[in-house]
């Protein structure tokens, strides 16, 4: 595969490969940031893939009171899903059992759009008949009776039918520690830009994968290539000196916010340089015939 | 391009229907047409060129300059545009208003906003009896839009209300939000005896507390509600005052139990 240094990393030449996703966002409201992210981060456990989840959720970014519609602290929340069908289930439960049962929590949409998700209208036979609907405007509100109070949830949230699941860069370098200071710094850029979310734990995946499998009715397994102790192997596209490979992946919720994440992140780990941080950087696609959206790693350097 | 002026000649000797000059109805008319219009409700016929000096202009902007206890039914019917008077009303002013802005630089009569379902109507002065209430063969109230009257009300304000928000700045009158349906009622000055009689579902905040509530309400205790922020930062922008007042701990008394009672009064949390 040609490559590009740039600041002394290798940059492949390839492309990740994304694809077209249903998405919608909410925002949770607590008495302190604290809870709002105690909120979020439950809701959006054991939502890495879609492979195995259901969904791929994360926090978009935490919000100032003045961010949110009741004056308290929040996090704003991505959820992505094959279908719209499994987007309002998961929606639905997510909230449900993680959201409504956290001290203090309050709801909202996060996601202007005129297609809409049920969320508090879901969500309010918890009320058990003692649940009251307010409208202010053209916003509606349903009140849910709790222990420690209400339970205050928007009605609907807003459905996004262009976002874009699995873009990617695959980290690759000469020590588990170097590799994983790069990966963790990309991260951190890539939280910085809106409407993005990196959903495996602390963002970063260890285990990318590949389509398909050996094994019947296994639909997703590990991406040999880049396994570090398969060197050697006929199948692998790692280098002598590569040791240690970690993937970011990211979901957006546009294509455009997708490209500057990705943006972001090959940035951050090209100035950290190959000293302390990654010595290539790659990206996951299937050869450009799966998935629309392509994001070229030379398009993405400084 | 300016507004399109209702000038009053002089006090008018009849009570006049003014639900004809209305932005939906006026745009496109020439001066004669709308001088042609009939306004009168007694057999004597009385046309708007003889009760008004009229300044064409832009009909979704209509200015009335000078007012008349007896300009029944204005804005009754609005759906866009926007109509300020300068001077009282009668009654009945926005009724069955479906959007626009109605702005009464003055006192209005009983009725104002009978039934409305949209828009908003602003009331300078004081208003009446059964602000925003249904007439007679009608089972629901005002369903929709907004209210604000920066004086008192009169009795029963915001009865059968089933949608929407009424604020008023001053005093109301006893039985405020009786039988209300659904809604919102803000009262910043002291209500009169008794509000939400028979209210089944819907929100009542009673500022400065009642002369009297009824004992088929229940107190449920002092509480900081999530839903008084949002309905703050709603009425921020009508009357900032009453938005900051909604931001504090209020007492909740669910009624009336006398029917349904899943309707609530928010009261100071120190009853008085």
């Amino acid at each position: 595969m040609s490559q590009l240094i740039v600041n002394g990393i290798r940059v492949d030449d390839t492309f990740a490969e994304a694809f077209g996703m249903r998405a919608t966002a909410i925002v949770i409201t607590a008495h302190n940031a604290a809870w709002a992210r105690q909120a979020a981060v439950t809701m959006t456990g054991f939502a890495t893939s879609v492979i195995g989840c259901g969904c791929e959720a994360g926090i978009d970014r935490m919000l100032n009171p003045d961010e949110t519609p009741d004056g308290r602290p929040g996090a704003r929340v991505l959820l992505f899903a094959i279908s719209t069908s499994e987007l309002q289930k998961q929606l639905q439960k997510r909230v449900g059992q993680c959201v409504l049962t956290s001290p203090g929590s309050a709801c909202y949409g996060g996601l202007e759009a005129e297609e809409r998700l049920k969320l508090g209208n879901a969500l309010r036979f918890f009320g058990d008949g003692w649940q009251v609907s307010k409208r202010f405007g053209d916003k509606r509100y349903w009140r849910v009776p709790v222990m420690d109070g209400e339970f205050v949830c928007a009605a609907t949230t807003g459905l996004s039918r262009t976002a874009v699941g699995g873009g990617n860069i695959i980290v690759m370098g000469a020590t588990a520690q170097t590799t994983l200071a790069a990966t963790e710094l990309a991260v951190e850029a890539i939280g910085t830009v809106p409407n993005v979310i990196t959903p495996f734990p602390g963002g970063i995946a260890r285990s990318g994968s590949k389509v398909g499998s050996r094994y019947k009715g296994v639909t997703a397994s590990t991406n040999d290539a880049y396994c570090t102790t398969l060197k050697g192997s006929g199948n692998s596209a790692l280098d002598a000196d590569i040791t240690s490979v970690l993937e970011i992946v990211i979901d957006g919720l546009t294509s455009d916010a997708v490209a500057a994440a990705m943006r972001a992140g090959v940035r951050a780990i090209l100035t950290l340089g190959p000293e302390r941080g990654a010595l290539r950087i790659g990206a996951g696609n299937y050869g450009g015939k799966l998935g629309p959206h392509h994001y070229h790693l030379k398009d993405l350097l400084p | 391009m300016s507004a399109l002026v209702f000038s009053l000649r002089d006090a008018p000797a009849q009570r006049l229907d003014l639900a004809p000059l209305t932005p939906d109805r006026l745009v496109g008319l020439s001066e004669s047409k709308i001088a042609a219009i009939e306004l009168q409700t007694t057999r004597e016929r009385l046309r708007a060129g003889d009760v008004f000096k009229i300044r064409i202009g832009d009909a979704t902007q209509i200015r009335f300059d000078g007012g008349s206890e007896r300009f029944d039914r204005i804005g009754a019917g609005m759906s866009q545009g926007e109509i300020s008077i300068d001077g009282d009303v009668g009654t009945q002013a926005g009724r069955l208003m479906q959007g626009g802005r109605l702005a009464i630089v003055g006192n209005a009569g009983p009725w104002a906003a009978s039934s409305m379902k949209g828009g908003t109507l602003v009331i300078s002065g004081h208003t009446g009896e059964r602000l925003a209430g249904p007439v007679a063969g009608e089972t629901v109230g005002m369903r929709g839009g907004v209210v604000i009257v920066r004086g008192n009300a009169g009795v029963r304000a915001g009865d059968r209300m089933r949608r929407g928000m009424i604020i008023v700045e001053g005093k109301a009158g006893s039985y405020a939000g009786s039988r209300m349906i659904a809604g919102t009622l803000i009262v910043r000055g002291r209500t009169g005896r008794l509000p939400g009689y028979l209210m089944s579902r819907g929100t009542i905040v009673t500022l400065d507390g009642s002369d009297a509530l009824s004992p088929t309400f229940v107190d449920s205790g002092v509480h900081e509600f999530v839903a008084n922020a949002l309905m703050a930062s709603y009425v921020q922008a009508y009357s900032p005052e009453v938005a900051a007042m909604l931001r504090q701990p209020w007492r909740r008394f669910l009624g009336d139990m006398a029917v349904i009672g899943k309707g609530e009064i928010f009261y100071p949390p120190v009853t008085n």
